[in-house]
């Protein structure tokens, strides 16, 4: 990647594009880049606004009133939204670590050209692919053959592998992990369990990031787990972006049926800067931490579309 | 390499005396943890696809299985009842096309951004851009939702408060569904066009620069070069991911269509597709034969685009197939 880019940075002035036709398509991608980002800078601004200028003035880009009364609402009501932070946190550590466990494991052993079921395996993972269950079985079988519902686990298993990355991975493992470093251990007695952990995983960091960085994107931003599986009984298992989801359809629910919201308790709905600054809690640990990831999702895309 | 070779295929036929190797052994150790989550997670739910040819009830003190061999077989009934009410028609149109309109514009809008911006002279507004562009993907449709509203909210919204101060009536957005196909269109690309862009991007920095050197030699501008050696060379990548997006033509992306919409009931007809549909049906409603029928038909359609889709991409390129 290095060196194409740097292939770019030596393209002769005989190449480039003219000064005016530089200009017009500078100012297509700056105001594409702008169409990009603003709405995660007006969630932040409104999430910075006090209550009173937004009552007044509707949602604005220049607030008349500044205001952190959002934050530190958030902050007293850290027993709710703190627990909430902490599944999000919980199901995407566990989570990634469980997916790449899982995916890893088998796409090593495929990756192996004289094992036995390497075939078998591999028809195995790709039926999946092309015909699915759907989400009517999915459910049934997995609240009432599994008992995920209302489980945690519910919101980790069903996601945690895919043969997608396992066939990305596998790719990875067949053209960059050399035979003869299998084999010499081999030799030297190791088992593959161990040859797995302690030489093909340590040089694989680079496609470990990517599947890695591909679940904790997943698991992170997930909420249609908890929508299927949690029930309003069982809050305290809600991860942050289904608190979203709730308070939405608690919203909806009030100002779908007027006469009922007597009977709904409205003061654990926070206002409109609140909800805000959760969306902001979601957020702004994705939008500090991706671009310095980004060049992963690039090569594993890359890896994945040119199969190997 | 001949004698390399001859050696590699060897061994396995040698090996193939002993049934099982402790190799072979070990590596079905390693590979049985993710077995048996297929098992679970993929295989088990394949056979509960036959829900959807039974009147299944929940036999009060019996497992979710006993429960489904005692229902009784009903043959095609739900998917027959399911097709005599409007709504499962208005699901596959709007399904079959919003998907038509994504696939038209990922097909053009992508590639000739990526080209643009393989242009650009300067290399920081190229990275901060294709960065910037690149945010919407890793945003989930909950929090793009919560931006949609700070938008189109009736009463405090950026997009009433514009129409106002131009003098006209402000709109009722989430109950006026003939603006949502355009705002649904819209979304969806600006959510998914940078992650595309950047996978085009990525192959045209793999163009060998000597075919522009050439085009150059031979008096070619930036649009013939644009034409003539850009377009060809991301031509496979192009066809590939349009006919991958074929195969999932009966699918749709359910954050889009019901957290982005707020499933708001008078949008109904312009925002419902199948999985809206499965999931309204499953958990509001408690139909399980109608949203077990839909479920099925997607799955089946879905196989069988999916699968023809890679038959035709195995033909023009075996090595972009998936199998």
């Amino acid at each position: 990647m290095k060196n194409k880019a740097n292939e770019q940075n030596k393209t002769p002035a005989y190449m480039q594009i003219s000064k005016p036709a530089n200009l017009v398509i500078s100012l297509l991608f700056i105001i594409l880049a702008l169409i990009s980002v603003i709405p995660t800078a007006f969630c932040f601004i409104i999430s910075l606004s006090s209550e009173t200028s937004i009552a007044q003035n509707g949602y604005r880009f220049i607030p008349s009133e500044w205001s952190l009364d959002a934050y530190v609402f958030l902050w007293e009501q850290r027993s709710t939204i703190g627990n909430a932070f902490l599944v999000s946190f919980f199901i995407t550590v566990v989570g990634t670590g469980i997916g790449l466990i899982l995916n890893t494991s088998l796409a090593y052993a495929i990756s192996r050209n004289g094992y036995k079921l390497k075939k078998a395996l591999t028809i195995f993972i790709i039926i999946p692919m092309l015909f699915q269950g759907g989400m009517v079985s999915s459910y049934m079988i997995n609240t009432q053959m599994l008992g995920l519902k209302n489980s945690i686990w519910s919101l980790i298993l069903p996601l945690a592998v895919s043969t997608w990355y396992i066939m990305i991975l596998n790719t990875f493992f067949r053209t960059s992990v050399p035979d003869s470093l299998i084999e010499s251990a081999k030799i030297d007695g190791a088992s593959q369990l161990v040859i797995f952990a302690r030489i093909v995983l340590p040089i694989s960091l680079p496609v470990l990031a990517t599947i890695g960085l591909f679940l904790t994107f997943l698991y992170w931003n997930d909420w249609f787990q908890a929508m299927l599986y949690i029930n309003s009984k069982h809050q305290d298992l809600y991860p942050l972006q289904y608190v979203l989801v709730s308070i939405q359809n608690n919203i909806d629910f009030i100002s779908q049926n007027p006469n009922l919201s007597g009977y709904v308790d409205t003061s654990n709905i926070p206002s409109e800067t609140a909800r805000m600054a959760i969306v902001m809690v979601i957020v702004l640990p994705i939008a500090c931490a991706y671009p310095f990831f980004q060049r992963y999702f690039v090569s594993g895309l890359t890896v994945g579309a040119v199969k190997g | 390499m001949p004698a390399k070779d001859a050696a590699i295929k060897k061994k396995p036929a040698s090996r193939k005396k002993k049934l099982f190797t402790r190799d072979d052994g070990e590596l079905t150790l390693l590979s049985l943890p993710t077995i048996i989550w297929f098992v679970l997670f993929s295989y088990l739910p394949m056979f509960g696809i036959v829900i959807a040819f039974k009147n299944y009830r929940m036999i009060p003190g019996e497992g979710f299985l006993s429960s489904l061999i005692q229902s009784d077989w009903v043959g095609f009934k739900n998917f027959r009842f399911m097709f005599l009410t409007a709504d499962a028609w208005i699901m596959v149109r709007n399904t079959l096309l919003y998907n038509f309109a994504f696939i038209v514009i990922e097909m053009f809008l992508p590639v000739t951004l990526a080209i643009l911006m393989s242009q650009l002279i300067s290399d920081r507004l190229r990275k901060i851009s294709q960065t910037a562009m690149f945010l919407p993907h890793f945003l989930s449709w909950v929090v793009v939702a919560y931006f949609v509203f700070s938008f189109l909210s009736y009463d405090k919204g950026i997009a009433n408060q514009i129409l106002i101060s131009l003098g006209t009536e402000p709109v009722n957005w989430y109950a006026e569904g003939k603006y949502w196909p355009y705002i649904l269109v819209f979304l969806n690309t600006w959510k998914t066009v940078g992650y595309s862009m950047v996978i085009y991007l990525a192959s045209i920095a793999g163009i060998d620069h000597s075919f522009y050197e050439a085009a150059v030699i031979d008096g070619a501008t930036k649009w013939q070069q644009a034409r003539s050696v850009t377009l060809p060379q991301l031509k496979p990548v192009i066809v590939i991911l349009l006919i991958l997006a074929m195969g999932r033509i009966f699918n749709s992306d359910f954050g889009l269509f019901y957290q982005a919409t707020r499933a708001s009931g008078q949008i109904t007809d312009y925002r419902q597709t199948i999985d809206t549909y499965v999931y309204t049906a499953l958990m509001k409603l408690n139909n399980i034969g109608f949203s077990s029928a839909a479920s099925a038909l997607q799955s089946v359609v879905g196989c069988v685009m999916i699968t023809l889709a890679n038959f035709v991409v195995r033909k023009i390129d075996p090595d972009s197939s998936l199998f």
